[in-house]
């Protein structure tokens, strides 16, 4: 995480291990740590995640950001205990897939003992750091 | 339309052979399909293969050309990746071409090797058919993935990790006499509960095997098989494709597979089949849920039923209409790009009566394919009859 390259304006950690950035989704992460998290919206209410253009539903060229809900319902999850080898030092992690209306979004569940991950409970999203390689990584906290 | 003809199937042994090379195991496999169809080299005129993870597991892109040369094919030949349905793709493609009258002839097939890397390597290889930024920088992995399905699905419909094990022990009890099998070892229900987790709900005992293999099709019009008086009398009378979103966060329903449901609409009235003619199924247990998944998404089950099927003995060897008499992914293993082609070869023969298993399904005429990738965005399903 020395240098800094392309795609994100306010200097966090949000490159990928080639120190380069994705344009839009570290943009978002960015935009997650700071509070201001967003989905984007087209005019038929169809919600989507960056990078996008288009709306993946119908095709619709207009997105606007719309405020992500402060927190989400997660809807499934589950204990990873054998990890892809860019988590070895995480696992076991829970894992779930939340729902903030217009999208769901899909990170692990922190701050909890992992028996009392479960679905139903209502999260924060928020940007985490990988044990293993200190990459980000999107997070949820139990409200 | 030309009608399409199965002359010759070919697998390899599917299973823990991290020394052969992708290239030797579809030499194995296509020699196989030519000498089982009698059909010869020179004739064929393209070579449709599957193949998902070649660029990791053996540093080589650009398969086509390499596995015609090794089948000893000249002629055109063309990688499909789809993931885990990379060969069920290139089954369709070909079947497109020799119903168009195009071409007559052609080598289908996938291969995959996977054990070279390792369980962490062949892990992190399988993640990436979900989506890199917003699924696996979360750390998502293939088995957590169909782990958040199962948890979905329990939610929605009920169910248990037990009901579950039932898939595991079946597919276990099926690939007993299959010799083409990664596993020919009975399990139990307890070996299944009791068996590490991997992600939960999901054990070691409810996951498929990471597995080296290939298999290979020859594809002939009906025409070619007259004029040349082959013995092939199973068609593939119907294709199927469905789509959907990348990741399963965008799904409409964490516990359906609707990519899946279209493909084998798509199939059915293609063949002019329906759910109910079907006799046998080969259906894509890449984990034990998906096997619930495919068959309500098959309209084998009904949706939210499919979870007790094995358990209650109607996709059993003795059951009313067995599903994965092969072993299925679970037990024959599932050596990724090879799968949808050798579910098609697995198939045939049981239609035909030479499988090992075909006394189970003495009368069938109708089978039925379901080969997915991802969390099923990508779905391939095709029906084969017996039709001489
Ligand atoms: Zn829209």
């Amino acid at each position: 995480m020395s240098e800094r390259s392309n795609g994100n304006g306010n200097g966090n950690e949000s490159e990928n291990d080639h120190g380069v950035a994705d344009a839009g989704f570290d943009d978002w992460l960015d935009a997650l740590k700071d509070g201001r998290a967003y989905s984007l919206e087209c005019p038929d209410g169809h919600g989507s995640l960056p990078p996008r253009r288009v709306c993946p539903t119908c095709g619709a060229t207009s997105l606007e950001e719309r405020p992500l809900p402060e927190t989400g319902d997660l809807e499934t999850i589950t204990i990873t205990h054998v990890p892809t080898p860019s988590f070895e030092d995480d696992a076991p992690f829970a894992l779930g897939i939340a729902d903030f209306g217009s999208v769901r979004l899909t990170g692990q569940v922190v701050g909890v003992d992992l028996e009392d991950v479960e679905p139903g409970l209502t999260v924060r999203p928020d940007v985490g750091v990988s044990e293993t390689t200190g990459e980000r990584l999107l997070v949820f906290h139990p409200q | 339309m030309s009608e399409v003809r199965v002359a010759g199937v070919g697998l390899t042994p599917f299973g823990n052979t991290p020394e052969r090379t992708g290239r030797d195991l579809f030499a194995e496999a296509s020699a196989a399909a030519f000498d089982d169809g009698d059909v010869p080299r020179t004739d064929v005129e393209g070579v449709f293969y599957g193949n998902f993870m070649g660029e990791l597991a053996e540093h080589q892109g650009h398969q086509g050309p390499l596995m015609a040369e090794a089948a000893g094919v000249h002629a055109p030949a063309t990688r499909y990746e789809a993931a885990c349905a990379s060969s069920g793709a290139a089954v369709r493609e070909a079947v497109k071409r020799i119903r168009t009258g195009e071409n007559d002839v052609l080598l289908v097939g996938g291969a995959e090797r996977m054990t070279n890397l390792g369980t962490a390597g062949a892990t992190e290889a399988l993640a990436i058919a979900a989506d890199d930024l917003w699924e696996v920088r979360s750390g998502m992995t293939f088995p957590g993935a169909y782990a958040l399905m199962a948890q979905a699905y329990f939610r929605e419909f009920g169910g248990e990790h037990e009901d579950l094990a039932h898939i595991a022990v079946k597919n276990h009890e099926n690939a007993l006499p299959n010799e083409k099998a990664q596993y020919q070892r009975a399990i139990t229900v307890a070996d299944v509960l009791e068996a590490p987790t991997v992600s939960s709900p999901l054990g070691l005992y409810d996951s498929c095997p990471i597995s080296d293999g290939a298999s290979a099709l020859v594809l002939v019009s009906e025409g070619y098989a007259r004029d040349r008086d082959l013995d092939a009398p199973v068609a593939i009378t119907g294709t199927g494709q469905g789509g959907d979103r990348m990741a399963l966060q965008d799904r409409e329903h964490l516990a359906r597979s609707p990519a899946a449901r279209i493909a084998g609409e798509e199939a059915y009235a293609d063949a002019g089949r329906s759910p109910g003619d079907v006799d046998v199924a080969e259906v894509h247990d890449c984990f034990t849920i998906a096997e619930v998944l495919a068959i309500e998404a098959l309209d084998l089950a009904p949706v939210g039923e499919g979870i007790t099927a094995a358990r209650d003995g109607r996709t059993t060897a003795d059951g009313d209409r067995p599903v994965n008499l092969s072993g299925g992914l679970k037990a024959k293993g599932h050596p990724v790009g090879a799968t949808g082609a050798s579910q098609i070869a697995e198939l045939t023969q049981l239609l035909r009566g030479d499988h090992v298993n075909s006394e189970s399904v003495p009368d069938a005429t109708i089978g039925v394919a379901h080969n997915a990738g991802g969390t099923v965005a990508s779905a391939l399903v095709h029906v084969l009859e017996v039709v001489e």
